[in-house]
């Protein structure tokens, strides 16, 4: 006897959850009809993210890069789906394997990163890298390797993420999503928000709690995005979509200095 | 919806034998007609007046047993100024402090038009001698609180005593005529069913209450869009009967805009916009102002706001 498949409705994902969007609007993408987010989805997505940020950067280094591992182990097991959604498998895998070389990055990065300074005086000096905060990423294509590129620099260095996937091309965007879900990812600590992106990406700029914008992926009018940030003084990071370095981490961190006296 | 309950008739005593026979709440229906009524859409000029309105009629309240002077000189500045770079947003209604801090929040407030209440009568349990709770309340009077919040004595009215509860709240009154305003706590969290509320509603109106007010903010569950319907739908009810006006005040565990205003919307509803002034209505609560100032200006910027950049209350 012959089975109807079921066939999967493409939705955005916040806090954990994959809801539809609260305008109930969809457009369609690839041959599916997608959940079109709204400014509300977006906002609920940057509550849940800074909420979700005390628990994500609190974690040790180690076990954030345990659970970034674990992501690159979910979307082994979803190869062929990630394929089917990407430009195919070499792109899946390559995906893969830049997931795993951030994860190892996670606790190596204050060594690297921070820094012993010396000072004229009575005094060690420190600098310490920290997460910024909640991070909007206007993700870049390739839909998959471009999106993961930017994403994990972000998580790895304890910041949250609210991504605007790729308009043209978003079901992978929510397939890696599934992954996020699965891996250990605390809920809310990536929220992935589908649609148009002259809608959204122009509300993720000006909003006041997102504190670094991911630009690699913008089209369009960025000095418009750059001028709403600068509201809040928004760090903008125009990185590369298809590259891997530490600094693309750094560029997410805060290097904060510490004075400690000695010899006193 | 069910047929209102019967009123006892002019609130002639003795009160004790009518208030067991009220009839009964339909609890579905009102429980639905405040989940409706929290449905409304409020949007742009009407959700920026109730933003505003939220504010009027806020009972600016910090009731912790670490409250300091210093924590009360701050809160009044707060309530006189909610946001010091924007001369437009009014004034809170009132300061709400405990007894003893009183003079302090008077004080500050001098010459501004903000009042100050005080919560008195052993808060928030009431489980004291009714002598030391009227020389509570003599005491806040005297130092010059404009309003007083009593809590009634649950324990009494929840094993049938409604006449202990009732001359407790007579009594203060008494202390309180034409001195201070009177708002009468219920504590619907510890009363159990909605024809308790509405009993102890009718019983504190016909007590005197200028105010009746749902909770005290200490327990886990406080004001709900129900029970304040329920004792709304009381405050009319007496108003229709006999004309008299009873102010209404929400208070705990409102800490959204987006409740305030749904609050705002039920009062509107019930009782009309006569009722939507800081003399007939209040909200109490703490964390709420942030919130509210934090949404009119996204209302005026149209940038989604950052608590960061409001004060720490």
């Amino acid at each position: 006897m012959s089975r109807l498949p079921v066939r999967k409705t493409y939705k955005l994902f916040i806090g954990g959850a994959f809801p539809r969007s609260e305008s109930g609007r969809t457009y369609d993408a690839e041959g599916a009809n997608v959940a079109r987010g709204s400014r509300k989805d977006l906002r609920d997505a940057v509550r849940i993210a800074r909420q979700a940020g005390a628990g994500w950067s609190g974690m040790t280094a180690y076990n954030r890069g345990q659970v970034v591992y674990r992501v690159a182990e979910m979307m082994e097991t979803r190869r062929a789906e990630l394929a089917g959604l990407s430009s195919g498998a070499d792109e899946v895998e390559r995906a893969i394997d830049r997931v795993v070389w951030y994860a190892g990055w996670a606790d190596k990065l204050a060594q690297v990163v921070g820094s012993a300074n010396p000072v004229a005086g009575p005094y060690f000096n420190f600098t310490i890298p920290e997460p910024t905060g909640v991070v909007g990423i206007l993700a870049p294509e390739p839909p998959l390797l471009g999106l993961v590129s930017r994403l994990a620099p972000v998580l790895v260095g304890g910041n949250t993420a609210v991504v605007v996937a790729s308009e043209a091309h978003p079901l992978v965007a929510i397939e890696l999503a599934e992954c996020l879900a699965t891996a250990d990812v605390p809920p809310g600590v990536v929220n992935v928000i589908t649609g148009l992106r002259r809608e959204l990406a122009p509300q993720l700029a000006s909003h006041m709690d997102v504190v670094a914008l991911d630009v690699t992926g913008a089209d369009g009018d960025l000095a418009e995005l750059e001028r709403l940030g600068a509201e809040n003084v928004k760090r903008i990071v125009r990185g590369k979509a298809d590259g891997q370095s530490p600094y693309e981490i750094e560029a997410f961190l805060e290097l904060k200095t510490v004075w400690h006296p000695i010899g006193m | 919806m069910a047929t209102a309950p019967v009123l006892p008739g002019g609130f002639e005593l003795p009160l004790e034998p009518r208030l067991p026979r009220l009839g009964s709440i339909d609890a579905v229906a009102l429980e639905e007609r405040a989940a409706t009524l929290a449905t409304r859409s409020i949007k742009k000029g009407s959700k920026v007046f109730a933003l505003d309105l939220a504010i009027r009629v806020l009972d600016l309240t910090t009731l912790e047993g670490a409250d300091t002077p210093g924590k009360v000189a701050a809160l009044t500045s707060k309530g006189i100024r909610p946001d010091p770079s924007d001369p437009n947003i009014p004034s809170v209604a009132a300061i709400c402090v405990y007894p003893n801090l009183v003079a302090y929040a008077v004080e500050r407030t001098r010459g501004t038009g903000v009042k100050v209440a005080a919560v008195a009568t052993s808060f928030p349990s009431g489980q004291s001698s009714l002598d030391v709770k009227l020389l509570e309340t003599r005491e806040v009077i005297d130092a010059g609180a404009d309003e007083v919040d009593m809590v009634i004595d649950r324990g009494a009215f929840l094993s049938g005593r409604y006449a202990q509860v009732y001359d407790e709240i007579v009594r203060v009154k008494e202390v309180c005529a034409g001195r201070a305003h009177l708002k009468v706590i219920l504590e619907t969290g510890e009363l159990g069913t909605y024809d308790n509320v509405r009993r102890a509603s009718l019983l504190a109106i016909a007590g005197g209450a200028d105010f009746i007010k749902t909770s005290t903010g200490k327990l886990p569950s406080s004001a709900t869009l129900p029970v304040t319907l329920c004792m709304l739908e009381a405050i009319r009810d007496v108003h229709e009967e006999t004309g008299r006006v009873v102010g209404m005040k929400a208070a705990g565990g409102i800490r959204q805009a987006k409740q305030a205003v749904q609050y705002l919307v039920q009062v509107h509803e019930t009782l009309g916009l006569a009722w939507l002034t800081p003399d007939r209505y209040r909200l109490g609560a703490s964390t709420l102002l942030n919130d509210v100032l934090m949404q009119i200006r996204k209302e005026r910027t149209g940038r989604y706001q950052n608590p960061d950049y409001f004060t720490v209350d």
